[in-house]
């Protein structure tokens, strides 16, 4: 009974976004299907859409608490769950200042582990699964399914009391496995319009002219367009090199060779030189 | 009735099977898609697609299997539009009997309920459990708690409808059989990789570590180990010149992507032009030759090659005797063919499209390699091919 109970409250939990964080239908609706049916929600998306901040936008929206495991390239599945310093018991017991019978001392929860373990409902963040091996997310299969795991040293099952809602984001650099895709809702965030990135710069550099903006915006667009490009330039970029704009004093930019630190946008040479070649002229100068 | 969508996705190759078809309905009743076909776009998208590369082939076969379901159901008149937007009614569970009884009704019936019930109804209602109105449980009105599919009679402002939204496309350029950029390439060739434990021994082994000092009786018995390594090389040969100069560009990203993976232990690129004959160069203008039992003598069996062309040229160039020095007398085709038993595994990849594939000479070479298109999903395959060849 208390099962049943525990879903219903959850089916009427319905994200909203919170005051900070804007969302698209789509958006809602993938966090709405991951939380009332309990599956992990894989975020993916170009770097700089915002999948990092949408794991705290449902935290806080859901008024829960936000764990975060940063996975990098070394992070392997048992980390997550627990780690069972064997190092520092082998240490206490040369040097006799700990009773190392107990072996309930030297494990160490994981982020999943903690979430698992904690008195109330956690929102976990597994950000950039894709760092890790290729193998990661199998390992991690059975736990986020069951929802439980053995701690082999001691014998002991540790069962979430309240399964913690999971946000995976993926940066796309792996391929994830089909068994995995398969228990997770999807959701792709794409790459900002036009209307959105307005506001996104509104943000950055609120004081800017409004003429410049637009015709910034312009130019950035068509450049993302330019198919021969390796490295399309994104948010981050577009930031910066309004910012360069705007120490410099440009009042006014359109494509053509003489783009003002187009080094800001286009890092790499290859770039540089298909973009000297479609636009005419030389390469340019680098600032 | 969202059984035979999943057919139509399986049929459009996006891998939707019973998992999703179980999640999907789970989601449907407990009512995550608001009785509303936007909600249902929205939800059947969340749960059946898992990757971006099939965003594409789900919005087409959404319009498809959905067109014509909202035209019928848009012409309601301006009045009851008018109701139904502006009753702000709380919902409500449903009973389970009230749920069977709506599970029972399936899209066809539906409309012709729908129909029927517009002519006989004539006033407004709310809150009730036929009459389309609204927070009842009716299969049709707005706010209601239908405990499946049903009809949404009216949007809230501003929404864009599901199959319009669906027949935008906005995620073709997602699409796996399209070719692709450096990124993707990079991705794929990222499955192409195999690790191997060789050279000094200079890791700390811990479990080892543990395992011996124990055994020692807590003495400290270090022991170390070689490094887990990557042990995949990989050997390029690209065609270049004459009918390969339209996918230029396409080949140099692969290029790049190959020279930027950085889990080959070695990557040898080559290039040839038409057809191999005795020798390949190591630079694009044909400089730096070096022949094929040079190149044997220097590779062993554990290197994977990938050819990159078109596969196109005049038959003889395959089928006779080059006469150029390095040839030792053989044809094109033989060349190729010790290329192939001379590695483990090997594979062609060609960036013209496989309709285009029935030329002869092409035909000949796909019977020495196993040949895929340019294509993120083609890499994907010939990596795939590769790496089960060991």
């Amino acid at each position: 009974m208390k099962a049943v109970h525990e879903v219903v409250t959850l089916a009427a939990m319905r994200f909203k976004g919170t005051e900070s964080y804007l969302t698209s239908e789509s958006l809602r609706s993938a966090v709405d299907c991951a939380v009332a049916l309990q599956r992990p929600l894989l975020v993916k998306g170009e770097p700089g859409t915002g999948k990092t901040l949408l794991a705290e936008a449902i935290a806080s929206a859901l008024g829960l608490k936000l764990l975060t495991w940063n996975v990098k390239s070394t992070t392997k599945a048992q980390d997550g769950l627990y780690v069972y310093d064997a190092v520092q018991r082998l240490h206490d017991s040369r040097f006799n200042d700990k009773d190392v019978r107990d072996i309930r001392q030297y494990i160490r929860h994981g982020p999943l582990g903690e979430s698992f373990a904690a008195p109330e409902r956690r929102v976990l963040l597994i950000d950039e699964i894709d760092k890790a091996d290729l193998e990661f997310p199998n390992d991690l299969l059975h736990e986020i399914d069951r929802m439980r795991f053995k701690v082999i040293e001691t014998d002991e099952e540790v069962v979430a009391k309240h399964r913690p809602v999971v946000v995976i984001t993926s940066n796309n650099e792996k391929d994830l496995p089909d068994a995995f895709l398969r228990r997770c809702v999807f959701h792709f965030i794409e790459f900002p319009e036009r209307e959105l990135m307005e506001r996104i710069v509104h943000v950055h550099h609120a004081d800017m002219a409004d003429r410049l903006v637009d015709q910034a915006l312009g130019v950035f667009y068509e450049l993302r367009a330019f198919s021969r490009l390796r490295k399309r330039p994104s948010t981050s970029e577009l930031i910066d090199w309004l910012a360069a704009l705007k120490a410099a004093g440009v009042t006014s930019v359109k494509l053509d060779e003489q783009l003002p630190f187009i080094g800001a946008l286009l890092k790499r040479e290859q770039d540089l030189m298909a973009f000297a070649d479609q636009f005419g002229g030389k390469l340019p100068k680098r600032a | 009735m969202f059984v035979p969508f999943l057919y139509e996705l399986r049929s459009r190759k996006v891998p939707v099977g019973a998992t999703e078809a179980v999640a999907l309905g789970q989601a449907l009743v407990q009512g995550l898609h608001d009785s509303s076909l936007e909600g249902f776009y929205f939800v059947a998208r969340a749960l059946l697609i898992h990757d971006e590369k099939h965003l594409d082939a789900f919005d087409q076969a959404f319009s498809k299997h959905f067109q014509g379901i909202e035209s019928s159901s848009m012409e309601i008149t301006e009045q009851l539009l008018e109701w139904v937007r502006e009753a702000k009614q709380p919902d409500r569970m449903l009973t389970p009997e009230e749920k069977a009884l709506l599970d029972q009704l399936d899209l066809k019936t539906l409309e012709q309920l729908f129909e029927q019930r517009m002519k006989e109804q004539k006033e407004r209602h709310d809150r009730g459990n036929k009459w389309i109105g609204t927070a009842g449980t009716s299969p049709f009105g707005n706010t209601g708690k239908a405990a499946r599919e049903g009809v949404k009679v009216g949007e809230a402002a501003g929404m864009r409808s599901a199959v319009r939204m669906a027949s935008e496309r906005a995620y073709k350029e997602y699409r796996d059989d399209l070719v692709l950029d450096v990124r993707q390439m990079q991705l794929a060739l990222r499955k192409l990789r195999a690790f191997a434990r060789e050279g000094a021994h200079d890791e700390l082994d811990l479990d080892a570590t543990i395992t011996e000092t124990a055994r020692n009786l807590g003495d400290l018995e270090v022991v170390t180990r070689a490094p887990r390594k990557s042990n995949t090389r990989v050997i390029l040969l690209m065609d270049v010149g004459g009918s390969m100069d339209p996918f230029a560009h396409l080949v140099s990203r692969l290029f790049t992507a190959a020279k930027k993976a950085t889990h080959f232990r070695e990557l040898r690129t080559y290039y040839f032009h038409n057809c191999i004959y005795g020798r390949i160069y190591k630079q694009a203008s044909f400089r730096d030759p070096i022949t094929l039992p040079q190149l044997f003598a220097e590779t062993d069996r554990r290197y994977k090659l990938i050819v990159v062309g078109d596969a196109l040229m005049a038959p003889w160039e395959l089928m006779s005797v080059s006469g150029w020095s390095d040839d030792e007398g053989l044809e094109g085709i033989v060349h190729l063919m010790r290329l192939r038993e001379h590695f483990s595994a090997s594979c062609w990849l060609n960036p013209e499209p496989p309709s285009s594939w029935w030329q002869t000479t092409v035909d000949v070479i796909r019977k020495v390699f196993p040949m895929y298109p340019l294509t993120l999903e083609g890499l994907g395959d010939a990596v795939g091919q590769l790496t089960k060849a060991r």
